[in-house]
């Protein structure tokens, strides 16, 4: 069982080309109550000019991923198990001054809060030459400068700007200066944590448009996350869905726009807004996400599952290929799960039926 | 700007508390406070030094609201009357004399156990569980719980008395006359070090503490993430995103124990025979000169009032947030 | 398994990711949950046992004293020996006796002084952060001229001129001491003030008085037995330098009129020692041990520190090496349950 899991996280995550490849990561925040395993087995990989969609409700663990990509999880996070390999090279085993090397210069990030990510006390324009300065050191000053300003105009930031404190700038502002940092050097790939969530929506549009736009001019590889699904049907090349610390469903956007398999990813299109701006009753899912010190046994979403079979609390699903290539962890699908089920335990659950909202399930 | 303004507009506020307090403070004697003195002096005063000190004190016959004014007018030309054992030394002479002193004992060991202290704290901080981390907090509570005065005193015995490696009292070397010559200067240091190191030792873990604390809250912000993230070298993320986002809630704390440190230095001069403020008070207090006690305590609350305004000052040019608003 | 013991250590939910900056907690505590958790932590535990054997030395004096702290019992200025354990004074009075004597009024001072400035503190502060607005503006006004105005030179000059005694030290100490608890407990009241259970209490049309004293005061509790240390260990140490430069009554017995006659009598410089040490280490242990009690608080209601602490404990399990380094620890398999 534990062997056709594997196998298939690495079928469908394995690609020559790819520009970052992570293999089976495991992160664990270490507390006294005992290890909260945060990422739990998570493999992908991105090629580059890729964009790639991760989603999940927060404490899912994507951030987790993100932040583990680059090193920067502080402890009592532990990366515990996997690979993260970012041109062939794995990360986890770089040394400091590899690491200080790799950071932004290959994988820079876009943090969830301009507010909080922009140090108060120095000018945005520090910020941007500190770290051109940290990866060109034999660089002039002024020149370093010069690019910075370049890079503000480049994100539609007045060049004036460049000797603004942070409180200075609008929220709008402040996120596209994030975003200029993050491209100073030009990197492949490009983390986005949430980079819309703290802004309304009129901004929040905007800046979306600008990081295609970007995009399409300099080419970069994005990791996007984000507990919106709309923004990431736009931007998006492939999305991963995340539950619990694991990816649950993987496949092309527009695919998992047009059917979602994973019943947790049918929940997560029914609790957002249509596109055209229609308003849709929210009717999101019932119940919240486990505590991952102890998960639940079997399928994580279990508990939570209008779905959920008999099968469901025993074994684990394994990541399948259910549509050509359209992966789902789901015992809905026989590619997740164990050869030979019994007929038996692919009985509806009894719980399952009082979960089901008789309102959604009439219409 | 505009907190600079309100800042000054409090130690207004403060300044004129202080002085009114120091008003009623002869009044909260009980009866006449000229007879109450002049019992306590047990006829050592002459009628004239009597009177002085009425006049100084703006004690008549007249309704409390004149006196209290008179008094404030005196003031106002600098006058804080005169000096009953030093008769008759104006009380402002003498206290100027202490000031140098004071204010050289007691910027030279609150800047260095302010600056020791918060590097400790913030290298500790950022060497989560080294010996640094680990050791120094229970070391710096330890020896900051022992009283000033007796650690002055522990020191100055062995330090100067027993083993004859500092001097056993004053500001300078007895023989000199202040002058700015490299020997008077290097007596000054010499008679310095002492008083000053024991300041430190007692004060410094203050600092540390406060600047781990605030440490450890700036570590877990997003901005040194990101900084980290930016592959900057270690020392700059430490000094330049940390360390100076760290030091602003403690430099407004260093302000408000500046007072408090002030009263410790008073104790350290008193056991080294310091010249300064604190020395000149207890004196005045022993010889019952209550001018000179009265026009101490107000010098030395206006100094504090000043050094707050000045850390005000530096704060401005550290935050620019403040600077904005 | 060792490991685990060290894991489960403090039994406190811990969340892994970064909490609020605010110490308080959201939901009611009980102040008996808090003293147990406070007392689990190695170094407040070796702070509360220090305090109590003072305790038992102030309370039992007349039992464990050899002396009448009083008497002339021998030649001045002997140094310890089997007879004299501490040695004598300068005019031949026991050390040890006096030191034991001691305790009491300087103990007695300083837990009533931090009782009156935390009362004190406590209303201002609470009444300021509660009431908002004019009365706030007002309070803290005064608060922060009364911190600002150096309260050691202070209590000098009042010592001068009011009758020396008991009752003027308390007095002035607990006129100066105040400020400090009334700041910080001011800013915690106005945060808790904004909490939902504070808000519904608004709502649900109780008394002020009873939300005070029911829902704030009760949230508030480390802060407030913190701020009571901390004045305590300024009243000690105030009123023993007030009674060194001798403005304290100096035929009470207490460490710091101890310390004056050793001074007066030129204890050090005569080589007399013992008659320093004895009543500068007590106030120094008294003084740590609130200190330590203090820390511990401050590690324990503080998630920030908590988890520091509680990180380094976990972390050393595994590799010391990694500690040098702040890019996130890799450690293939050993966390396995």
């Amino acid at each position: 069982m534990a062997l056709t899991h594997d196998e298939a996280k690495h079928q469908w995550a394995s690609s020559e080309d790819a520009l970052l490849a992570i293999r089976d990561l495991r992160v664990e925040y270490l507390t006294p109550r005992g290890p909260v395993r945060a990422v739990d087995g998570v493999s992908f990989s991105i090629r580059p000019g890729e964009v790639l969609g991760l989603a999940g409700e927060s404490g899912c663990g994507k951030s987790t991923v993100a932040q583990a990509i680059l090193r920067i999880l502080q402890p009592p996070a532990v990366i515990t198990g996997g690979r993260v390999l970012f041109e062939g090279k794995d990360v986890l085993s770089m040394s400091d001054e590899q690491l200080e090397q790799f950071r932004w210069q290959e994988v820079s990030m876009v943090f969830q809060s301009a507010m909080n990510a922009l140090n108060p006390v120095m000018t945005v324009g520090d910020q941007i030459v500190d770290a051109i300065l940290a990866h060109e050191p034999g660089m002039k000053e002024n020149k370093a400068r010069e690019r910075a300003r370049e890079m503000l105009k480049i994100v539609g930031i007045e060049e004036h700007r460049i000797d603004s404190y942070p409180h200075q700038l609008s929220g709008g502002m402040r996120q596209r200066a994030v975003i200029a940092i993050a491209l100073v050097l030009n990197p492949p790939l490009m983390i986005m944590d949430e980079p819309t969530t703290a802004l309304d929506v009129v901004v929040q549009k905007e800046i979306m448009a600008q990081i295609a736009d970007l995009k399409q001019r300099l080419g970069f590889s994005i990791l996007f996350i984000t507990h919106d699904m709309s923004l990431l049907v736009e931007i998006s090349d492939r999305i991963a869905i995340m539950y619990a610390g694991q990816i649950v469903e993987t496949t092309a956007a527009r695919e998992i726009f047009e059917e979602p398999l994973h019943p947790y990813t049918q929940g997560l299109m029914s609790s957002f807004p249509s596109l055209t701006g229609e308003r849709v009753k929210l009717s999101g899912i019932p119940g919240s996400p486990p505590d991952l010190i102890s998960p639940p046994a079997g399928c994580r979403f279990h508990p939570r599952c209008p779905k959920r079979m008999v099968l469901c609390d025993q074994a684990a699903p394994a990541l399948g290929e259910a549509r050509s290539n359209h992966w789902v962890a789901c015992h809905l699908y026989p590619e997740s799960r164990p050869a030979n089920t019994p007929a038996a335990e692919l009985e509806p659950h009894p719980q399952a039926l009082a979960l089901r909202d008789p309102e959604r399930s009439a219409s | 700007m505009n907190y600079i303004l309100r800042r000054i507009g409090f130690y207004l506020v403060a300044a004129w508390a202080s002085l009114t307090l120091n008003f009623f403070l002869p009044r909260l004697m009980p009866g006449d406070p000229g007879d109450a003195i002049m019992a306590r002096m047990q006829g050592r005063l002459t009628p004239e030094t009597v009177d002085a000190m009425r006049q100084a004190y703006g004690l008549s016959d007249d309704p409390v609201i004149v006196q209290y004014l008179r008094y404030l007018g005196n003031l106002a030309q600098g006058q804080l009357g005169v000096s009953i054992s030093a008769f008759p030394s104006p009380v402002t002479d003498i206290i100027f004399q202490g000031l140098v002193w004071t204010v050289l004992l007691g910027t030279t060991a609150t800047v260095i156990s302010f600056a020791i202290g918060s590097v400790l704290g913030m290298t500790g901080a950022w060497k989560r569980g080294s010996k640094v981390d680990s050791v120094m907090p229970p070391l710096v509570i330890f020896v900051g719980s022992f009283p000033y005065f007796w650690l002055a005193t522990v020191a100055l015995f062995y330090l100067s008395f027993q083993w004859g490696v500092f001097p056993l009292r004053h500001a300078y070397n007895d023989t000199l006359s202040p002058a700015f010559s490299l020997e008077f200067l290097l007596s000054v240091l010499y008679h310095l070090f002492l008083p000053a190191l024991t300041i430190i030792v007692v004060s410094i873990g203050g600092w540390l503490l406060g600047m781990r604390n605030t440490m450890i809250s700036t570590l877990a912000e997003d901005y040194v993430t990101m900084a980290e993230a930016k592959g900057l070298p270690q020392r700059r993320v430490m000094f330049q995103y940390a360390a100076r986002n760290a030091l602003l809630p403690n430099m407004t704390a260093f302000g408000m124990s500046l007072g408090f440190i002030l009263g410790g230095a008073l104790f350290t001069e008193v056991v080294f025979a310091y010249p300064g403020l604190g020395y000149q008070l207890i004196t005045a207090v022993r010889a019952l000169d209550y001018p000179l006690m009265q026009g101490l305590f107000l010098m030395i609350t206006f100094a504090v009032l000043i050094a707050n305004l000045i850390v005000d000052l530096l704060y401005v040019r550290m935050d620019p947030r403040v600077r904005a608003s | 398994m060792s490991s685990n013991q060290t894991l489960v250590e403090a039994d406190i939910p811990v969340a892994p990711v970064p909490e609020e900056r605010v110490t308080s907690v959201g939901k009611p505590r009980r102040a008996s949950n808090f003293v147990t958790l406070i007392l689990q932590n190695r170094k407040a535990a070796v702070g509360a046992v220090i305090l109590l054997l003072f305790a038992i030395m102030a309370i039992f004096a007349p039992v464990l004293a050899p002396y009448d702290p009083t008497d002339y019992v021998g030649r001045a200025r002997q140094a310890p020996s089997s007879e004299f354990w501490f040695g004598t004074t300068g005019s031949g009075q026991d050390v040890l006796s006096q030191t034991i004597y001691g305790a009491r009024i300087s103990l007695g001072t300083g837990l009533l002084v931090g009782l009156l400035t935390t009362v004190l503190g406590a209303l201002v502060g609470m009444s300021a952060g509660y009431f908002r607005g004019r009365v706030d503006d007002i309070l803290s006004l005064i608060t922060n001229v009364v911190l600002i105005i150096p309260s050691i030179p202070l209590l000098i000059v009042l010592a001068a001129f009011l009758p020396a005694g008991f009752w003027t030290i308390v007095a002035v100490l607990t006129l100066t001491g105040w400020s400090w608890g009334a700041r910080v407990l001011r800013s915690q009241t106005l945060t808790l003030r904004e909490k939902d259970f504070v808000a519904s209490a608004v709502v649900s049309g109780e008394r002020s008085m009873r939300i005070v004293f029911r829902e704030i005061l009760p949230n508030m509790t480390s802060i407030v037995v913190a701020g009571m240390f901390g004045a305590i260990n300024y009243a000690i140490g105030a009123q023993a330098g007030l009674e060194f430069l001798g403005l304290g009554n100096p035929s009470n017995i207490s460490w710091g009129t101890n310390l004056y006659w050793a001074q007066n009598n030129a204890g050090l410089l005569t080589g007399a020692w013992w008659t320093i040490l004895p009543s500068g280490v007590c106030i120094a242990l008294v003084a740590f041990s609130f200190a330590l009690i203090n820390y511990a608080i401050d590690e324990v209601t503080n998630p920030r520190l908590r988890s520091q602490r509680q990180t380094v404990e976990i972390l050393k399990q595994y590799d010391r090496r990694m500690r040098s380094s702040r890019a996130t620890p890799v450690i293939r398999g050993a966390v396995e349950a």
